[in-house]
């Protein structure tokens, strides 16, 4: 049993189903990838598994516990962290200000943690008292997975972390992933960079219009020619 | 030399004195209207009547302490009933947020709506305080009236000018200085002052971090309702507590706020007192100043004046308007804690 | 199959639709028999005068829904417009006072023509110097304040001139002498102006700050016409304004009027200011009818269309190509030009203007609860609402008052607690308004007739 199953999800805003029925499996350690076109409900499934938006039906469960009913910050503290594909960061705080809000929920984080998170992200340290909101892209995006670390998750969601930063940036925030990911957390992420990212990946989802296409080890899915032509581009 | 000395102790009197004292009532009230925009992200008209309910509760309480002889004199007795004002105060947001503007916020509505039901809390609120105190004007100030006479003024410095300060006027200027103060404190040190600011700054992500949207939300009321019964008897102490006032008086608290840039405590603060200072600036009569600085008559017999005393609170919609017009989003601009 | 569907669907609307109707009528007539008990029971004089205030309240409450409901346009100067309204009463019946004319008319003209200058040359240099740092700032700051020095040099002495000319029964230019109810037409358009340069100022903000500068106008436009007696007399008010409808002594006098009443067997007195109400009410009821049809016609015009799709979507009407701000504009200036006409309505049946009585709970918000009760978006409903909105403005203190007598009816006479109920009860009408403003909002938030979808 995975540490993470969520089973069936149907869910969509405003009486318009755009999850289907989608199932994702993560467990403690593993890295799983989800990737899918333009509006396949990536961002929608990662929302619905974090409880943003109502299940119409299906279930998510941690440790098989049901959580579906669960509102955002009660399932923070089940050990869940979500790092959204927009608006990921409080602008209007400094970077050491975010990382106190991420360890909102325990605060002792904020002597620990913050350490861990700033040897893995030197470059917040630095800019610990700078505003967030006038950091680069790449460096927001650092300070929104930092601040989801800070709550120690087990299971660490992040939606699209690479959006918008340079493939160099890029590569190590892959890096830092992996090296969450050995630490003993389950990782789920949605990526648009698929072949990296499915390259990391324990497990690989393909999504399309809100349901399961493929689901199978990264590597696997790589070398599977239908998914290569469709959704690799060749 | 005596000249220019006069003409400022001129300046001191009329405007300097009694601008202090009336921008800090107005950054105060600016500040509880500022906290609700910021985190519930709407105009709250019934902030003037919030205050006028705080302050009443601390007029009747004053009575009360007066009818069994309790006093601080020479402070006014006023002061040690504020508490009870403050918590009136606070159960009446607590309750208005339970019955009424957390369905809407449920619902998401949007900002109109929330302007539309804080009118209808504004009609209700104001009907119970005028129902329970009448709306009559009343004076509770009972403690020394000034702290420096124009007499003694004139005595000591030998000027023709008097400067006097109004005990209530340095109360105010005082608990304003130490409420924002405090008001600063918490949401820069304490964690859930800035839990605060970060759910004004991004109510989604605020959530993702565990921060729990329902205590936010109480907490600005608390807050709220504080700033306004402190800046209700302020005003009351200062002028006079009359509730009809207090409809009229969200106008300029509103516009201080607005140029100020809703949302930011510290254009609050500023707002305030650039509605004040611009207030007497523009309506004060410099024929004397004048008088004293280049002589008798020089620039004619008018009363130099920019605008008509008149008009006091129209200039404060003046600037509002100005405001709106060239910059929106305020001094500060814009919406953030 | 499809046939079928498509009837078994028209039988359903025709369903709908009666209930629909049938529920307005008797929403209108519980509305009639509350007037005709207040005719019964305290007089037929006081059903009148209440009717015809309802009439205006009505057309104010239209001219907010026009833009609330077509537009989602919350406009809180409803007021200042009333008030234009009331003003251009006042210039237009009075007779022209020549003596002020004379003693200070030229000084203020030229004054005036100063100050359109002043403004003018203000906004160009603005609009000119736009990259050009703080200098803007300065330069407009400097030619405001030299201009209206200027202008203050001419229209100082001529204010001063014309106040002090009888003092006591004019003190001010007067108007034009003419037949009070064109008035109505020019209130309509001198609103019409000004919410053009107000609507072209605000209409681009928030919405809640198109509230708040709205009511900010609202407040300068009242406190312009409370303290420039040279215009309006200030807090000494107009009276005795002329009428579109005989005077009751006149009727008195005539001789087939005493004949009918005789036969008739009512009191001439009370005939005569029955008869005087009636008129009123004639006049208003024919303009309430205008204004609803013009509204209507218009609300099913393409125009009408185009507004409430704008109204539910802003974003994608945008996106369609329609200029928004633009249509923004007409709404606000057609709402404003009603309600000003309603304004000039008002001050005609008093008989006076008076600056003073202009308070926003009374002119603004109250006419907005008679929107929002009645159902925003619907004109019928605007109308019910101003109709019902005003009844209990009025009633609801003498109703209160009986009811807190009567609830305590139980308590010593002298009761400290009951005598202080009876005084204050007077603000319980405050908190029936508002309640009943929140309860709608709740409950109904559709109003008493919604909007109907076309
Ligand atoms: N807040 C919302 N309200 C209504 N519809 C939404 C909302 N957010 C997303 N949608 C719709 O749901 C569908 C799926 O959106 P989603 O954001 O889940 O796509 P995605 O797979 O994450 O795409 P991308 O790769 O572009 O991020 C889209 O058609 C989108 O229009
Ligand atoms: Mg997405």
């Amino acid at each position: 049993m995975s540490y993470l199953v969520s089973e069936n999800m149907v869910a969509g805003y405003g009486g318009v189903n755009i999850l289907n029925s989608c199932s994702i499996q993560v467990d403690l350690g593993q890295i799983a990838v989800v990737v899918g076109p333009n509006g396949a409900g990536k961002s929608t499934a990662m929302k619905a598994i974090f409880g943003m938006l109502p299940l119409q039906s299906g279930s998510v469960k941690i440790l098989n516990e049901s959580i579906s009913n669960l509102p955002p910050f009660q399932r923070v503290k089940k050990g869940m962290a979500f790092v959204p594909q927009n608006e990921n960061i409080f602008t209007s705080l400094t970077v050491e200000e975010n990382l106190e809000m991420g360890a909102f929920t325990n605060p002792d984080a904020m002597v620990t943690i913050v350490e861990q998170v700033y040897s893995l992200f030197p470059v917040l340290k630095e800019k610990r008292l700078q505003r967030a909101g006038e950091l680069s892209g790449g460096q927001r995006q650092q300070v929104a997975v930092g601040r989801a670390l800070m709550t120690e998750p087990k299971l660490l969601m992040l939606d699209e972390p690479t959006a918008g930063v340079s493939p160099i940036v890029m590569d190590e925030l892959f890096d830092r992933i992996i090296d969450v990911a050995r630490t003993g957390i389950a990782i789920l992420m949605v990526e648009q960079n698929a072949k990296q990212a499915l390259s990391i990946a324990d497990i690989g989802y393909v999504l399309v219009q809100g349901e399961n296409r493929y689901t199978n080890s990264g590597k696997a899915l790589l070398e599977n020619t239908d998914v290569r032509k469709t959704f690799l581009g060749g | 030399m005596e000249g220019s000395l006069n003409s400022m102790a001129l300046l001191a009197n009329y405007i300097l004195v009694p601008g202090l004292a009336y921008g800090s009532q107005l950054a105060l009230g600016a500040l509880g209207v500022t906290m609700i925009y910021a985190v519930l992200n709407f105009s709250n008209f019934s902030h003037g009547e919030i205050m006028s309910f705080g302050a009443m509760i601390t007029i009747l309480v004053t009575y009360w302490f007066q009818g069994l002889g309790i006093s601080v004199y020479p402070l006014p007795t006023a002061l040690i009933a504020l508490p009870v004002g403050i918590g009136g105060a606070i159960l009446l947001c607590l309750l208005l947020d339970k019955l009424v503007f957390s369905f809407y916020r449920q619902q998401r509505s949007n900002s109109v709506t929330y302007l539309i039901v804080s009118i209808g809390v504004m009609f209700v609120i104001g009907g119970i305080t005028r129902f329970i105190i009448g709306p009559d004007d009343r004076n509770f100030n009972d403690g020394e009236r000034f702290i420096l006479k124009a007499r003694a003024f004139k005595e000591m410095t030998g000027l023709s000018e008097g400067v006097a300060i109004k005990s209530s006027q340095a109360i105010t200027v005082a608990s304003a200085f130490i409420v924002v103060a405090a008001v600063f404190w918490f949401l820069s040190r304490t964690r859930t002052g800035k839990s605060m600011r970060a759910y004004s700054n991004n109510p989604d992500l605020a959530l993702l971090s565990g921060i729990d949207p329902n205590r936010v939300v109480i907490i600005a009321w608390v807050i709220t309702a504080g700033l306004a019964a402190v800046s209700g008897t302020l005003y009351g102490l200062d002028k006079s507590y009359k509730p009809l006032v207090f409809l009229h008086l969200v106008l300029p608290i509103f516009a201080a706020a607005i140029v100020g840039g809703v949302g930011s405590p510290l254009g609050a603060i500023v707002g305030g007192f650039v509605i004040a200072f611009s207030e007497l600036f523009i309506t004060f009569a410099y024929k004397k100043m004048a008088a004293y600085l280049l002589g008798d008559g020089v620039l004619g017999d008018g009363l130099l004046q920019l605008l008509s005393t008149d008009y006091k609170f129209a200039v404060s919609f003046i600037i509002l308007v100005i405001v709106l017009l060239i910059k929106p989003t305020g001094i500060f601009s814009g919406k953030s804690i | 199959m499809n046939f079928l569907f498509g009837k078994y669907c028209q039988t359903q609307l025709g369903l709908k639709r009666l209930p629909n109707l049938l529920r307005n009528l008797i929403l209108a007539g519980i509305m009639a028999c509350l007037l005709a008990i207040v005719g019964i029971s305290q007089s037929w004089n006081l059903a009148f005068s209440l009717l015809n205030m309802c009439l205006i309240s009505a057309i104010m409450a239209l001219g907010v829904n026009i833009q609330w409901g077509y537009a989602g346009l919350f406009n809180a100067g409803v007021m200042g417009f009333a008030a234009l309204g009331g003003l251009a009463a006042v210039l237009i019946s009075v007779d022209p006072v020549r003596a002020a004319w004379a003693a200070g008319g030229q000084g203020l003209l030229f004054g005036l023509v100063i100050g359109v200058f002043t403004t003018c040359s203000a906004i160009f240099a603005w609009r000119r110097l736009s990259n050009s740092g703080s200098k803007r700032y300065w330069i407009t700051i400097l030619l405001l304040v030299v201009g209206f020095a200027t202008m203050r040099f001419f229209t100082d002495p001529a204010t001063l001139a014309i106040e002090a000319v009888d003092a006591a029964r004019s003190g001010y230019l007067g108007g034009l002498g003419m037949p009070i109810m064109f008035s109505w037409i020019i209130g309509g358009l001198l609103a019409a102006c000004v919410a053009w340069i107000i609507g072209k100022i605000s209409l681009g903000l928030r919405s809640d700050y198109l509230a708040i500068a709205t009511l900010g106008i609202s407040e300068i436009i009242i406190y312009f016409l409370k303290f420039e007696d040279w215009l309006t007399r200030g807090v000494k008010n107009v009276n005795g304004l002329p009428r579109p409808v005989p005077y009751e002594i006149d009727l008195q006098n005539e001789a087939w009027f005493q004949q009918v009443t005789s036969t008739l067997d009512v009191s001439v007195v009370d005939a005569s200011s029955l008869l005087v109400k009636a008129c009123y009410t004639g006049i208003f009821l024919a303009v309430l009818l205008a204004v609803i049809w013009f509204s209507e016609t218009a609300l099913r015009a393409p125009w009408g269309r185009m507004m409430r799709a704008i109204r539910d979507n802003e974003t994608a009407a945008t996106a369609m190509g329609k200029n928004v701000q633009k249509q923004h504009l007409q709404v606000f200036v057609l709402g404003s030009a009603v309600i000003g006409i309603a304004g000039a309505m008002l001050v005609t049946l008093d008989g006076q203007f008076t600056p003073t009585s202009y308070q926003p709970l009374r002119f603004t918000f109250l006419i907005w609860v008679m929107v929002i009760i009645g159902g925003s978006g619907n004109n019928w409903g605007a109308v019910l609402g101003g109709f019902v909105i005003w009844f209990f403005w009025i009633e609801a203190e003498p109703v209160g008052l009986w009811l807190i007598t009567f609830l305590t009816s139980g308590m010593e006479p002298t009761s400290w607690l009951r005598l202080h109920l009876i005084e204050n009860a007077a603000h319980t009408r405050l908190i029936t308004m508002g309640m009943v403003l929140l309860l709608t909002l709740r409950f109904a938030p559709r109003g008493l007739i919604p909007e109907t979808k076309r």
